[in-house]
């Protein structure tokens, strides 16, 4: 650390949150897991509820999620990070519970304790990391990769006529009654950061409301699985995952 | 301008140079150093830092603290806009 001699007449105007554990992250460099986990500490943090929130960690490259995270947290099998929170949930009523799921975890093998936990509306904050790989096991396609992305399993780009199209599950989720707030973020800027942080903020003040589920997809960068550079992934997401997974939101409460 | 200064945790900076390219000013560059996992990790090369946290929302690893002078007695700090 340097010198702290200088900040003296300073006031702090950012710093970790103490909800986020000292452990350095395992992440590659640049990799947005690390935001998001951040901004989900902050807010826990400056609602006050770190007592009373549990989180549900999934499997990929997030599996220890539970060493940075400072709150209760529950590991799940692959795929059923919804399912453990909506029991979670069910025996804790009181408890502010999310899941914390990238896209091989969520919307490859758990698309259907996805799709039928928004459906029973569970009252319950989901987090979704769209980085359109899989990451953890080596840059293999994932459901969400895009048309002609280059891939470890598709080399020559993805094909419609072979591997099918992106799956864009948030869009599947929005349409489900159960749904109370749906949205697409993403952690590239610094506004966009100041974006997400508001929607993390939103989704856990509508928990208690017992309304449905919210559901936060956050369009992510891979750049170990896209084989670029941090800044080159960013620039790269803005102009081929954009298009595709539209920054906003897709389903809001209605006001009374 | 306000002036405000950057903490940088440069045994967890994994030099992904986001906060270079989010900061404004151009205040942060790479160091010649690595540190201890053989990162090369960020500083600030230039002393015109704001304090505007751009760097420090964008850092995937949270290693970054941000000091700013108090500002002057026009604004309460009920009217400053709070740590994002």
């Amino acid at each position: 650390m340097e010198s702290a001699a200088t900040t003296n007449h300073m006031e702090i105007v950012y710093e970790r949150p103490v909800t986020l554990t000292d452990t350095p992250m395992h992440y590659c460099p640049g990799c947005g897991h690390g935001v998001v986990h951040r901004v989900l500490m902050e807010v826990i943090n400056e609602m006050g509820i770190q007592d009373r929130t549990v989180g549900v960690a999934p499997v990929g490259c997030s599996v220890f999620a539970y060493n940075y995270m400072n709150v209760d947290m529950q590991e799940a099998a692959h795929g059923r990070a919804s399912a453990v929170a909506t029991g979670i949930k069910r025996v804790l009523p009181e408890k502010y519970v999310y899941s914390y799921q990238g896209d091989g975890d969520l919307a490859a093998i758990g698309t259907g304790e996805t799709i039928h936990t928004v459906n029973r509306g569970e009252n319950i904050l989901m987090i979704f990391i769209n980085n359109a790989i899989y990451g953890m096991t080596g840059g293999q396609m994932a459901p969400t990769s895009i048309l002609g992305q280059v891939t470890s399993t598709t080399p020559y780009g993805r094909k419609s006529d072979l591997n099918g199209f992106p799956l864009k599950i948030t869009d599947l989720v929005t349409q489900l009654p159960g749904a109370y707030y749906v949205t697409r973020q993403s952690v590239h800027t610094a506004a966009a950061v100041r974006k997400l942080k508001k929607a993390i903020e939103a989704s856990f003040k509508y928990q208690p409301l017992k309304k449905g589920t919210c559901f936060i997809e956050v369009v992510s960068n891979c750049p170990s699985g896209w084989k670029m550079t941090p800044i080159e992934a960013n620039a790269w997401m803005e102009k081929n995952m954009f298009p595709l997974y539209p920054i906003g939101d897709l389903k809001v409460p209605k006001q009374n | 301008m306000i002036r405000g200064t950057v903490l940088i945790n440069r045994d967890i900076c994994k030099g992904c140079e986001l906060c270079i390219a989010a900061c404004p000013q151009d205040s942060l560059g790479l160091s010649d150093q690595i540190n201890r996992h053989g990162y090369r990790y960020v500083q600030l090369v230039q002393d015109n830092c704001t304090g505007c946290i751009n760097c420090a929302l964008v850092c995937p690893d949270c290693a970054i603290t941000v000091y700013q002078e108090p500002r002057a007695k026009a604004k309460s700090s009920a009217q400053r806009v709070p740590a994002l």
